[in-house]
């Protein structure tokens, strides 16, 4: 038995149950990848005799005698395949986790196959690029600009990390081997809400294979919250890393390590467990009610608010008075908004690894937003000095906020010290539907009064939050849910309630929007039917009471803020998309009349920054060879900020980007982060970036005058060397000089999130929806984001791209279902289906002209808040096509085919 | 994914070759639903790639399809010109929620035996009048219409050990004018509901065949082109507990769907 993987032959054989996919990795083939291992991404996507497979499906034994190319294979004696170059210059990839499965299916189409995309891709799942990328690679059609000092600001620079992507050498999370490895599996719980009596481990402790089995005797008793942020006391402790109560179906009982998955796997079949099974609560309004079913009978410091109503926190607060707008207005809106949950469905599942060196610390190689937190949350847990632990990350394949969490690092280290071996657990993508987070559902009751000239008088909102079995997130988006959603509005009374509220189902989490989607959703849908019932044009009455500049940003809350906003696109934004939806441009209807046509628009402002504390640091040297040395505690998952910071850098410091190495998400080789989430990415951690590289040349430019007695103004930097008046001196020379204590070429920085800047994002459509089956097609998607300076055009457009296509997943058909028993009922891309190829229409996208006061050379948030209007704008736009005002998220055809067949 | 249960894989070059038949063994097809699910109670696969059954062999009396014939072998099947059904073999190929990189390894036969209500391959071949040679283990092959082989969701009249062998495609029902029509939520996505009407051009024989909406496939004959009233009562005989509910769509809108569906193929085959 011989198998040939990319030409080379070996002799080893996989087990008899061995898919393709597990067997070209463990040879070496790390760029074969797992998104699913269920035939539905298309991530381990090789060629079998030239043929495309999805290798996790091919039995491993089939490979033999054939040939076998995966994507390191690709490319032709350093020479990159004619799609490997295409995806480089298109740069059809954000995290990259998809790409050598994209690529490896692109590169095997002939130029007829290609006509036919949306069929051809359907096998190929993208979470990150909205496909808009990918079908220019397929098309020739490149995005990448040239590097050059003194453009680095503005233009389309290629990702540091691109050319790794496409030869599949980029090294993810799992993509290592470690001497010793075990692997660790967890039991999960059947039931809802039982009390764990008993467990019997001996069967499975006697497994071959097995080093150790642990449950909630053996995990440290210290509480604490798997949320990830810089002030852990914003969320509740009310998580162990092993507990004795399960809370929702799926949630972890007991882990085992062993050398092999399998005989993890055999081990937890094998542990008896007697459970005595509580009475359990799905509906967030039925377990604030007496007599529900409590989740948490848990103390007062677990900083849960109302332990025996299941409320983990209560909001309320007015600005203004609302009982006095109410009166004032002469029309009142009212409705009930609810949304649904989804799935983040970043492509790379959670994995952990951990491991020890001999000088006893602890090394925690993870796939995380927020390395730093991880750190401060493994000290804590296991009572070790910070200094002993260590927490990097290398490639992360997609985040989306899933990642701001730690659900499988403590795990891992627990098993590690026991066992004195690396141990490694990677969620199954089922894990991460049942066990991971995701959305929270929340449902918004919604009161909007206005002056007949259609001025707002009051906003009442009541939001319903569904923090599932812990708490985690669920304080900070209710909070975000409650104000975020109302400031784009100059409205004098406003007033909102919330509830974050326990059930038993799996937790939800930050999810990209971070509680704003979900209120928006009901805030522009009720702005929507406001001025149909004033007869007014709802862009009409949004100018009418839009924040303009100048104004203070306000909500719900009374009392100071450091929310301002640095620089005003809106009208802009709502400019471009009227625009764009009156030209006309875009599909034509269907044929028929049963084919109805609608235009719908959405608007939304938000924080670039949290109000949880946030920040950065950033080290920035030269060195002798007269390159630069930047390192950021930033994590880079496809949110490219690796990229923005280099073109910051550079850009500051007149430079070619390629003359700036840099080093991220390490807690050993950078300084602290809080972590890459809630938009700050650029309006913190770039900033930070900025502040240093400026420190360092004026440095150099001191330095500079100093050597060559010329005034500084006289002096400047270029590529390499710094011009002095008619003198170029070279850094290295520079460099070669500065010995001086008085000279410093190494500075830090420290950027902090306040104030926080405000960007606005704009989305309309205008739809066909057929009033027989139900069905929604997109005939023209329109997006204007006002996103301050755009340091690289064709990152940011892609971030818009992918975040739109998100949104049009969870609006048109996205959802998490659970049987009445609290089991979810589609935990995989086969029954919870992702946006593909297929169904996302290409967008317009257009930027607002500004320049932020308080971001990076003018720069602000780009990446997260896309997704926030286009609910709501699908929703408007499904209004105007059938009259009739759908509430409940998703859209999907069987949702609501039967208002359609009731509507005139 | 890694099969961790199994210990064993057979690749017999005769079925007789599969001794005394156990708990714990499955035949492997193509494999892209055993290995899209763990198999915990599975411990052998038996191979039957190496049994080397011919895949399609067309002959006047009709298409015998080998239950390992892959789908995409039917993809690509040229069929004779007479034969006015043989488009719905591509498009019921295309009916697949599953990418046609699926189709280079699964074949007719696992589709029809794993008898989701979403199985193109049942669609094609109970549309098509289609019947199965089965060889039970130790028995005579028996012969059963692929009508009703498939009891439920999942459920078929297959018993341990048996073999599907093939699917036998009558000449006279490739014959037949047909029309076809589906519904996905999601772009080409999974089938919510997948109806085929045939129209025998010489006797006027009318048959409609309702697909993944309901939990087995459904099939009503007609002597001539019924009314609309007639199918909407044949349809109205369905009773909404026969529809499927899923992720993929709701018994409500399917069974919606299929009134709309199944009165449009009438009218399509009447012209
Ligand atoms: C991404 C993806 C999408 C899918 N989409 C769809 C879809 O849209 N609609 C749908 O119906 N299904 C779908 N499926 C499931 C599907 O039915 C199959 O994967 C495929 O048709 C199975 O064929 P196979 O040859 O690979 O079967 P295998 O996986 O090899 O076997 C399937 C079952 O049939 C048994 N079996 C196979 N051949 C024989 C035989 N000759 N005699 C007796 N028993 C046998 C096996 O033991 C096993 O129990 C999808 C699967 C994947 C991975
Ligand atoms: S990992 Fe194979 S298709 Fe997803
Ligand atoms: S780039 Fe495609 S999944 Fe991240």
């Amino acid at each position: 038995m011989s198998f040939t993987i990319n030409g080379k032959t070996f002799e080893e054989k996989p087990r008899p149950g061995q898919c393709l996919r597990t067997f070209a990795r463990d040879l070496g083939w790390f760029g074969v990848k797992k998104g699913c291992d269920a035939g539905d991404c298309g991530a381990c996507t090789v060629w079998l005799d030239g043929k495309p497979v999805h290798s996790c499906l091919v039995p491993a034994f089939r490979a033999e005698g054939r040939e076998v190319t995966t994507i390191e294979g690709l490319a032709c004696n350093g020479t990159l395949h004619p799609m490997q170059q295409a995806f480089l210059d298109a740069q059809a990839f954000q995290c990259g986790f998809c790409a050598a499965g994209m690529i490896m299916t692109s590169a095997s189409l002939s130029e007829e196959e290609k006509k036919d995309l949306p069929f051809r891709l359907k096998g190929n799942l993208c979470r990150c690029t909205g496909y808009h990328a990918i079908e220019d690679a397929l098309a020739g059609v490149g995005h990448v600009e040239p590097d050059r000092a003194g453009h680095a600001c503005g233009s389309s620079l290629q990702s540091p990390l691109a050319h790794s992507i496409v030869t599949g050498t980029a090294r993810y999370t799992s993509d290592i081997k470690m001497e010793g490895m075990l692997h660790l599996k967890v039991l999960r719980s059947p039931h809802a809400h039982a009390k764990i009596l008993a467990m019997r481990t001996e069967k499975a402790r006697a497994v071959p294979g097995v080093h150790a089995v642990f449950t909630s005797e053996d995990v440290p008793k210290r509480p604490f919250t798997s949320a990830l942020h810089d002030d852990y006391r914003v969320d509740p402790d009310d998580t162990y890393v092993l507990d004795n109560f399960a809370r929702y179906v799926g949630q972890r009982v007991a882990a085992v390590v062993a050398e092999s998955e399998g005989a993890a796997e055999e081990a937890c079949r094998l542990i008896e467990v007697d459970y005595e099974i509580l009475p359990a609560v799905f509906d967030p309004e039925e377990a604030m009610l007496p007599g529900a079913p409590v989740l948490h009978n848990k103390e007062f410091s677990s900083r849960i608010q109302n332990a025996k109503k299941n409320i983990f926190l209560q909001i309320d607060s007015e600005y203004g008075n609302v009982a006095q707008g109410f009166s004032e207005a002469d029309v009142t809106v009212e409705g009930n908004y609810s949304s649904n949950k989804v799935s983040h469905a970043h492509l790379e599942t959670h994995i952990a690894i951990a491991s020890q060196s001999e000088d006893g610390r602890i090394h925690v190689r993870t796939s995380s937003q927020a390395p730093f937190q991880v750190r401060a949350k493994l000290a804590y847990l296991f009572a070790i000095p910070l200094e002993r632990v260590h927490v990097y990350t290398e490639r992360v394949g997609g985040g989306f906020g899933g990642k701001q969490e730690m659900l499988c690092e403590e795990l891992c280290v627990l098993a590690m010290l026991k066992t004195g071996r690396p141990v490694k657990w990677e969620f199954t993508r089922e894990e991460e539907f049942i066990a991971g987070v995701s959305r929270h559902p929340m449902t918004t009751r919604i009161k909007v009064g206005a002056k007949n000239d259609g001025t707002l008088t009051a906003i009442q909102v009541r939001v319903v939050s569904a923090t599932g079995a812990y708490g985690n997130h669920g304080g900070e988006t209710l909070a975000a849910s409650l104000s975020q959603s109302l400031q784009v509005y100059r409205c004098p009374n406003m007033q909102g309630t919330g509830y974050a509220v326990y059930t038993n189902i799996p937790p939800s989490g930050a999810f990209r929007g971070y509680g704003s989607s979900q209120t928006v959703f009901a805030v522009e849908s009720a702005m929507g039917e406001l001025a149909r019932k004033l007869g007014l044009d709802l862009m009409t009455l949004q100018r009418k009471n839009v924040v303009i500049p100048g104004d203070a940003v306000h909500s719900i809350w009374e009392g100071p803020s450091d929310a301002e906003m640095g620089s005003y696109g809106l009208d802009q934004c709502m400019d471009f998309v009227e625009t764009a939806l009156a030209s006309g441009r875009g599909e034509t209807k269907p044929e028929g009349e049963e084919w109805l046509e609608g235009k719908g628009h959405a608007i939304h402002m938000h924080d670039c920054i949290p109000p949880t504390e946030q920040r950065s640091e950033a080290h920035i040297k030269l060195r002798a060879d007269g390159t630069y040395y930047l390192t950021n505690g930033v994590t880079e998952m496809g949110n490219g900020t690796i990229t923005s910071m280099r073109q910051v850098a550079a850009s500051i410091l007149n430079s070619m980007a390629d003359r700036i190495e840099i080093v991220i998400a390490d807690t050993d080789k950078t300084a602290y982060d809080t972590g890459t989430f809630s938009s700050v990415g650029t309006s913190v951690s770039c900033k930070s970036v900025s502040l240093a590289a400026e420190n360092l040349r004026d440095n150099i430019l001191k330095i500079a005058s100093e050597y060559t007695s010329r005034p500084v103004e006289e002096c400047a930097l270029a590529d390499g060397n710094v011009q002095c008046g008619d003198r170029t001196i070279p850094l290295t020379e520079l460099f070669a000089t500065a010995r001086d204590a008085r000279h410093r070429l190494e500075v830090m920085r420290k950027a902090y999130g306040s104030p926080r800047t405000t960007c606005f994002n704009v989305h309309g459509f205008r739809i066909a929806v057929h009033r027989v089956t139900g069905e929604i097609r997109i005939l023209q998607s329109v997006h204007a984001a006002d996103a301050g300076t755009i340091l690289n055009p064709m990152q940011c457009r892609g971030q818009v791209e992918g975040a739109v296509a998100q949104g049009i997943g969870s609006s048109l058909f996205e959802r998490m279902v659970f049987d009445g028993n609290g089991k979810m009922v589609n935990p995989n891309f086969r029954n919870y289906r992702i946006s593909a190829f297929a169904d996302i229409p290409r967008t317009e996208i257009f930027f607002a002209d500004t320049y932020d006061a308080y971001g990076p050379l003018g720069a602000k948030s780009a990446g997260e808040t896309p997704i926030i209007p286009v609910a709501p704008a699908l929703g408007n736009a499904l209004a105007d096509a059938t009259g009739v005002r759908f509430a409940s998220l998703p859209f999907s055809a069987d949702r609501i085919f039967e208002q359609l067949a009731d509507a005139p | 994914m890694d099969l961790n249960t199994i210990t064993e894989i057979q690749r017999p070059s005769r079925v007789e070759d599969v001794k005394e038949w156990q708990n714990g063994y499955a035949y492997l097809a193509g494999g892209t639903w055993l290995f899209s699910e763990p198999q915990v109670n599975t411990h052998t696969l038996i191979d039957l790639e190496t049994l080397q059954w011919p895949s399609l062999t067309a002959t006047a009396d009709g298409l015998e399809i080998a239950a390992t014939c892959r789908v995409i072998e039917l993809e690509n099947f040229a069929a004779p010109p007479d034969w006015l059904a043989a488009p719905l073999l591509s498009e019921c190929c295309h009916s697949f929620l599953a990418s046609f990189k699926i189709w280079n390894e699964a074949t007719v036969g696992g589709n029809i035996i794993m008898s989701l209500p979403a199985g193109p391959m049942i669609s094609l071949t109970s549309a098509l009048e289609g019947v199965m040679t089965l060889w039970p283990r130790g028995g005579e092959p028996r012969q059963v219409p692929v009508l009703d082989f498939v009891t439920g969701n999942h459920q078929n009249v297959l018993q341990p050990g048996e073999l599907v062998r093939s699917i036998f495609l009558p000449a006279h029902a490739l014959k037949k004018k047909y029309a076809f029509r589906r519904f996905t939520l999601t772009h080409l996505g999974r089938s919510e509901t997948l109806i085929i009407g045939t129209l025998c051009p010489e006797h006027r024989e009318f048959v409609l065949t309702i697909t993944a909406s309901t939990l087995r496939p459904m099939q009503y004959r007609f002597d001539s082109v019924p009314s609309a009233a007639e199918v909407r009562s044949v349809v109205e005989g369905i009773p909404l507990d026969h529809y499927l509910s899923d992720t993929h769509g709701s018994p409500e809108h399917r069974q919606h769907l299929t009134y709309y569906f199944s009165e449009q193929i009438r009218q399509e085959l009447s012209a």
